[in-house]
């Protein structure tokens, strides 16, 4: 079953580095929820897992993850997909963009993804609250991430200041980091 | 009738058991070192298997084995088989792709087995299952009849290109169409049956047993026909010979038909029970059934009824495409073709009538008979058909079907079908005075006085059941005979086992079959204990499916009876010293024509086995005696359902207000449970109408796999019905009976749309009728009235 998520997030740093933190492997990482493991195969590709949990279903998923038109610092189109045994699997991708804005940079996100098998058959009501979720968390720590790159003394605030919008953010807006995380899920399932 | 004879409202014997808990279903089975097998399941609809990696699940606590389909194919055991050959327009045979118990290459529909792990528990099966890496290459798949049949549609079956299985037709299209070319109207309907998941409430499971020293395998399974299980398995799968080969049906729980079909989990458990030398057992989990149950229904239906000036039917033309799932199962192809179009004609009068079917592969769970089976199809076409073009013609329905009824028996309709014996106008009239139409206007008042809209639906149904006879069926394709087998034995002091093939999985044999006997031989209800369920005992049977076990299974022990009754007279000849003709029998005693002796059934049985009175050289010692019958028709119960409802066009939900069954079933043999089979069977109808639907997304993903998401009927939704009976007695079996297994099933989807419909004013509403639909299509009338 498919479903698409969309969002913006500001976050408390430059384009520049905000941008190098979406290709740093470690930032991804720590802020992926579940995230076990992300590694560079190449400059575009990573190889992912992460344990997953959406209601019932609870597995860990194994996948790659590619890097696409990439336009540095602007943006780029990441695409992956993930088995997780049993427990199904998630394919997917997003279009990362970033923007100046006066208090840093504005990141917006479009996510496609599927997910199949358990995750489907059981977690298909709960998947995009899920998801939202975990994009939510995602970007609170990853607004704190490139908060301490910039140098902003208190990620405490930076970190309130992404995870804070996440009400104005809302449903349909709620940040291209639930979408990075949304579709993270997905690949690694 | 005596208190526990034919006709009794005798309570079920076996019901203190069940409601105690203290039944014995396969799940309660454990064996001696059983292992469990868990499988594991495609997540894909269509995706090829590149490797199947299982170094690590090895490695896992507690596994005993991990098989793949090469490891069977390597056993040289065969693939599952569908038993019932159809052919096409032009006579070729249906193109039935293989069917491996364990997936070979490729994968076909979410839930496909891929592996099976075996292990000392369930939980470390499944956790070595976690372990297995499978390297799928996914493909693109066809989740409906009609993306499948679309140019350039993946290729499921490489014997189907275009994924078509058959293209079958029925009845003479020349002869339709000028009926049609002739018509004075024609009413014209686009039909979606919905596809159900079958949901009994024991789910299905195996236990494979294998024994060294006698070479044997023992499988206990949920199955409705446990000697078709192991002719299937041995004959065609290849496991065993029948006579190294046992095959146990112990208390099911339910199945609606899809417990008939042989699957891949018993196949692979037996099997597997041999290679790892020790018992298998494998439980569904309820998910698992949603996956891989045999699907119900699925049609996708345009049909067309011609009418001439007198309101007269004249034809019916009926195009439909079936879905049949990723795979051929046991008897799916016989779903759609023989058990539905024959059924077109209802109880109507129809002269000419041409029915063209499509079978289509689809990346979803096979699709095979459940609760009615094709019938429930053909009766919802008909019956929306005749419904709609009353409606159009401005005839009263009721009045539009009585109209058309068949009125004279023997009536031979233009498919196939020989109606024995109705009265289909007394069920109609019975049914209207039961239900109170005429007070129907005035309750309609009353609802809309509170913003309700009222509606009432008809469904004048006929079906055709008691599958048989052998000879018809053979020759419309299928790859068994459809008779039953019984046998008496009289113990020696005059108790009495019947082994019968039908076996019970809720339908209450174990009452119905001993007031047969009780009946018969004047001996008490629990004198007679009723053995199914299980090849070592029971000889050869064809199981319990299509409201067959009345009919045709209970035909088979009064032939037996009659057997048992000519030797015992021969015994009681000797006892009463009397010439054999002068013996008669009645209400359990012997007696001799004009005297006073007599002896007792008991006595006689006891008599039989101690043998002292007759040469053994002369008269056999002993009193059993067993009986094949092989009905000369098959029967066609029919009947009248009308349901009233109220529709609550601000939030779409439909209440069932009144329901009404006036149903000829023959000869009843318990009215109890007659009536518990009509209340069911309107359930699980309605269910069909208002709730229930498989829903595949375009990926092939099951996304209604749970109870969350699939809803069944509750009480709640129900009314209490009214429930008649009128009888003509079925003349192609000694008991007269019809048979009752699926009537409400099959009378009540069209009666809930007829009835949602005429209360929405108009067709546009397809099943299941949920609030969301239902309110949508109630603003849509008030547009229109407001239009009007």
């Amino acid at each position: 079953m498919a479903m698409t998520m969309k969002g913006e997030v500001d976050l408390p740093a430059t384009k520049e580095v905000v941008w190098k933190a979406l290709n740093d492997p470690e930032v991804l990482k720590s802020c992926i929820p579940g995230c076990e493991s992300l590694e560079k195969i190449d400059d575009n590709t990573l190889a992912a897992t992460a344990k997953v949990k959406v209601g019932p279903v609870s597995a860990s998923f194994k996948g790659k993850v590619n890097l696409l038109d990439l336009d540095p610092p602007n943006g780029y189109r990441i695409e992956g997909e993930g088995e997780g045994g049993v427990a199904g699997f998630a394919k997917g991708g997003a279009v990362v963009k970033l923007s100046d804005i006066p208090t840093g940079t504005k990141l917006t996100y479009d996510v496609e993804a599927q997910v199949g098998g358990k995750l489907a058959q059981l977690g298909a009501r709960l998947i995009d609250g899920v998801a939202k979720k975990m994009a939510d968390q995602f970007f609170a720590d990853f607004a704190a991430a490139v908060g301490k790159q910039e140098g902003v003394a208190a990620p405490a605030e930076a970190q309130a200041s992404a995870a804070a919008p996440a009400p104005a953010q809302n449903s349909e807006a709620k940040g291209w980091l639930q979408r990075l995380i949304a579709w993270f899920m997905d690949l690694w399932r | 009738m005596t208190a526990t004879g034919i006709g009794a409202p005798v309570r079920r014997k076996e019901d203190f058991r069940f409601i105690t808990g203290a039944g014995r279903y396969v799940d309660d089975i454990n064996r001696p070192g059983q292992a469990y097998a868990y499988f594991l399941r495609s997540p894909h609809a269509h995706a090829t298997i590149n490797k199947i990696d299982t170094t690590e699940a090895m490695k896992s606590p507690g596994v005993v084995a991990i098989f793949t389909g090469a490891d069977i194919e390597a056993d040289k055991v065969g693939g599952l088989i569908c038993g019932w050959a159809i052919f096409n327009k032009d006579g070729s045979p249906m193109r039935a792709g293989a069917h491996p118990a364990l997936a070979i290459g490729k994968v076909r529909y979410v839930g496909d087995h891929v592996a099976v792990v075996i292990a000392d528990t369930l939980a470390q099966a499944r956790d070595a299952a976690e372990k297995i890496d499978v390297d799928y290459g996914v493909l693109s798949a066809a989740a409906d009849v009609t993306t499948a049949r679309k140019a350039g549609a993946p290729t499921i079956h490489d014997v189907a290109p275009d994924n078509q299985v058959y293209d079958w037709h029925l009845g003479d299209k020349a002869a339709t169409d000028a009926a049609f070319a002739a018509a004075k109207h024609v009413t014209k309907l686009d039909i979606v049956n919905n596809r159900l998941v079958p949901n009994p409430m024991e789910p299905r499971a195996a236990v494979g047993e294998y024994d060294i020293g006698s070479d044997s395998l023992t499988l206990y399974t949920t199955s409705q026909n446990p000697h078709v299980a192991r002719l299937v398995l041995s004959a065609f799968i290849g496991l065993a010979p029948e006579n190294k080969f046992r095959v146990i049906a112990p208390d099911v729980g339910g199945g609606f038909g899809s417990k008939i079909f042989i699957y891949a989990e018993e196949t692979v458990c037996v099997w597997a029970a041999r290679k790892v030398r020790r018992a298998v057992k494998w439980t569904s989990d309820r998910t698992e059934a949603f996956l891989s149950d045999a699907h119900g229904r699925d049609h996708v239906t345009h049909a067309e009824l011609a009418t001439d000036a007198n309101g007269k039917i004249t034809a019916v033309r009926v195009s439909t495409k079936a879905n049949m799932g990723a795979y051929l199962s046991t008897f799916a192809s016989s779903v759609p073709t023989y058990l539905y179009a024959p059924l077109l004609s209802g109880q109507y009068n129809i002269p000419a009538i041409y029915a063209e079917v499509e079978a289509v592969y689809t990346n979803t769970a096979p699709v095979d008979a459940y609760r009615g089976a094709g019938r429930p199809e053909a009766t919802y076409v008909i019956e929306r058909l005749v419904e709609v073009a009353a409606r159009e013609l401005n005839v009263d329905p009721a009045e539009f079907r009585r109209r058309n009824f068949v009125t004279a028996f023997p009536h031979q309709t233009p498919v196939i079908m020989a109606y024995d014996a109705g009265d289909y106008d007394a069920s109609l009239t019975k049914a209207q005075q039961m239900h109170d139409v005429a007070g129907f206007a005035a309750r309609k008042a009353a609802s809309a006085s509170k913003g309700k809209l009222r509606g009432l639906g008809y469904s004048a149904y006929i079906e055709a059941c008691g599958i048989a006879p052998s000879a018809a069926v053979g020759s419309l394709g299928a790859g068994v005979g459809l008779w039953e087998s019984a046998e008496v034995r009289v113990n020696p002091i005059g108790t009495v086992e019947i082994l019968t093939g039908s076996h019970s999985h809720g339908q209450g044999h174990e009452t119905t079959f001993a007031q047969l006997v009780s009946g018969r031989l004047g001996i008490p209800i629990e004198n007679v204990s009723i053995v199914h369920g299980d090849t070592d005992k029971v000889q050869m049977g064809m199981g319990t499916y299509g409201s067959r076990s009345g009919a045709v299974g209970m035909s088979a022990i009064v032939k037996a009876l009659d057997k048992i009754e000519a030797k015992a007279k021969k015994v009681a000849a000797h006892v009463l010293e009397a010439a054999e003709g002068d013996i008669e029998f009645k209400n359990g005693k012997f007696t001799v024509k004009g005297t006073d002796k007599e002896a007792d059934f008991g006595s006689i049985a006891l008599q039989a086995y101690i043998a002292h009175k007759f040469n053994g050289q002369e008269l056999e010692p002993g009193l059993k005696e067993s009986a094949f019958w092989d009905p000369t028709n098959f029967t066609f119960p029919a009947g009248v359902h009308i349901c009233e409802l109220e529709i609550d066009p601000a939030t779409g939900v439909v209440t069932i207000d009144r329901w009404t069954a006036v149903d000829d079933f023959g000869n009843v043999i318990n009215p109890m449970i007659v009536e518990g089979q009509v209340h069911g069977g309107i359930a699980q109808g309605v269910g069909q109408a208002l709730f229930e639907g498989a829903v595949y997304d375009s990926d092939g993903q099951l996304i209604t796999a749970s109870f969350m998401d699939y809803t069944m009927p509750r009480a709640q939704d129900l009314p209490s019905y009214n429930v008649g009976m009128t009888i003509t007695a079925c003349p192609s079996n000694p008991l007269g009976i019809k048979g009752c297994g699926e009537a409400g099933a099959i009378a009540s989807p069209p009666a809930v749309i007829n009835a949602i419909t005429n209360a929405l004013g108009h067709e546009n509403i397809t099943m299941p009728a949920t609030p969301e639909k239902v309110w949508k299509a109630a603003q849509a009338s008030a547009q229109k009235m407001a239009a009007e």
